[in-house]
């Protein structure tokens, strides 16, 4: 009988783990606006939809099956060279993932230029290796790459989206906006397609997510003391 | 020579790693609360960068590239996919030695920037480097002095940054804006800043 229960308890708390590691990352527990990982190819692929997509994609897909393999083989990894390890699991994956581009979409792969292979040093991939698969068994761990995944897709996809419609009028190389220049009433603003922009942006979502969810705020290091209205600030 | 310096400058300034190819930023927001910290930082970065890069453009040109392997007598042998794998294994394994030499020889510089090394393994702005070199098919001398103005001018943004910032947390900021918010509207800033080099043609 107990054994039974047991095994429902264990069934129900395998979902909820797995449940849990999919959901939590999207907002949560962000990878990029909380963790404060992977932020470069964040900023750097999301002048254009389609670039973001595909970079979404195959950061979700190595992450994934990066966690489930390091998972797979963790009580074999002598903790003294495991981020060697680590790193060649990853390398390897990030290669089949920049051969496969190279051959599928060779336009993209252009545009994507170094951050495919960047995916390899994404604090992303590497924090999920060390943090979560070296502790958890392959499935949670794929479930954990693809939800991390996720989050970062999120952001990715916001940040992109803003930028392309605004930078030059079209979504995913659709026209959105008809421009001034083709006969439209939309002057398209040109700091969205440069990098500063997407520094404002993501600044600007983390604000609205710590408006929205105040316990993701940091701690204070030093409080204005509201002197013109007396200490105890009474407006 | 002239070709050299402009390659420098434009690596310094003009192609900022950090402010106009967002590379090594995970570390560059999360070391920049005090600016000794992120000057040694920066300092490793530059060690770093100037050895990973010519290392790493070596070892491409004399063995992974597209016939590169024909001293040895074989032909038509393309590794250059296997460049991503080589370029990090070399990283690594360069920081662990740097980091070895640095502990026998020079015990002072080692507690100064022992601490920064293993980060140095996964900022992206080393892997990066050496990425753009193979990119760019630079040459080894141009690949020196890349490496050497990459690495000096992601110093450089980050002690900026990192001297903003001291600054900046004793501002009147919206609650939900403080500490990460504002850092990358500040980092933001900087690059609008940096982006006045980009019209400068050399």
């Amino acid at each position: 009988m107990s054994a039974i229960l047991n095994d429902e308890l264990k069934h129900k708390l395998i979902n909820d783990e797995t449940k849990k590691v999919l959901i939590a990352p999207l907002v949560n527990d962000n990878p990029i606006t909380l963790q404060v990982l992977g932020i470069c190819s964040a900023l750097a692929v999301t002048s254009q939809m389609t670039t973001s997509l595909i970079m979404a994609l195959a950061l979700t897909l190595v992450t994934a099956f990066s966690s489930a393999a390091i998972s797979a083989i963790r009580n074999h990894i002598p903790s003294s060279i495991r981020i060697i390890v680590q790193m060649t699991i990853i390398a390897s994956l990030v290669i089949v993932v920049d051969q496969v581009l190279k051959a599928v979409a060779y336009d993209v792969s252009k545009s994507l230029s170094v951050f495919v292979g960047l995916i390899i040093t994404n604090c992303i991939v590497m924090g999920r290796a060390e943090g979560y698969a070296m502790k958890n068994p392959p499935i949670e761990s794929f479930m954990d790459g693809i939800g991390n995944g996720a989050g970062y897709s999120l952001i990715l996809i916001i940040v992109a989206f803003f930028r392309e419609t605004l930078g030059s009028g079209k979504l995913l190389g659709f026209e959105v906006f008809k421009l001034t220049k083709d006969g439209g009433w939309y002057d398209p603003n040109g700091l969205m397609l440069l990098p500063p922009s997407a520094f404002f942006i993501i600044g600007l979502i983390i604000w609205s997510v710590r408006q929205w969810k105040p316990e993701q705020r940091e701690k204070i290091d030093f409080k204005i003391l509201d002197i013109a209205h007396g200490e105890g600030g009474h407006h | 020579m002239e070709a050299y310096i402009s390659l420098f400058v434009k690596a310094v300034f003009i192609e900022n790693l950090a402010l106009s190819f967002f590379l090594g930023m995970c570390t560059f927001i999360a070391v920049s609360k005090k600016i000794s910290t992120a000057m040694g930082l920066g300092v490793a970065v530059m060690v770093v960068q100037s050895i990973t890069v010519p290392a790493n453009n070596f070892v491409y040109h004399a063995l992974l590239q597209e016939d590169a392997l024909s001293w040895m007598g074989i032909k038509g042998v393309d590794l250059s996919f296997l460049a991503l794998l080589s370029c990090i294994g070399m990283i690594a394994a360069l920081v662990q030695i740097l980091e070895m030499v640095l502990d026998k020889f020079f015990p002072a510089l080692y507690f100064a920037l022992g601490i920064f090394l293993p980060l140095i393994t996964v900022n992206c702005a080393i892997l990066g480097g050496s990425l753009f070199m193979i990119e760019r098919d630079y040459n080894f001398g141009e690949s020196v002095t890349y490496g050497v103005g990459s690495g000096l001018g992601w110093a450089l943004a980050i002690t900026v940054m990192a001297g903003v910032r001291e600054k900046l947390k004793y501002s009147d900021i919206p609650a939900g804006l403080q500490g990460l918010g504002i850092t990358f509207i500040t980092a933001g800033l900087m690059s609008l800043g940096f982006m006045a080099f980009s019209g400068i043609q050399l």
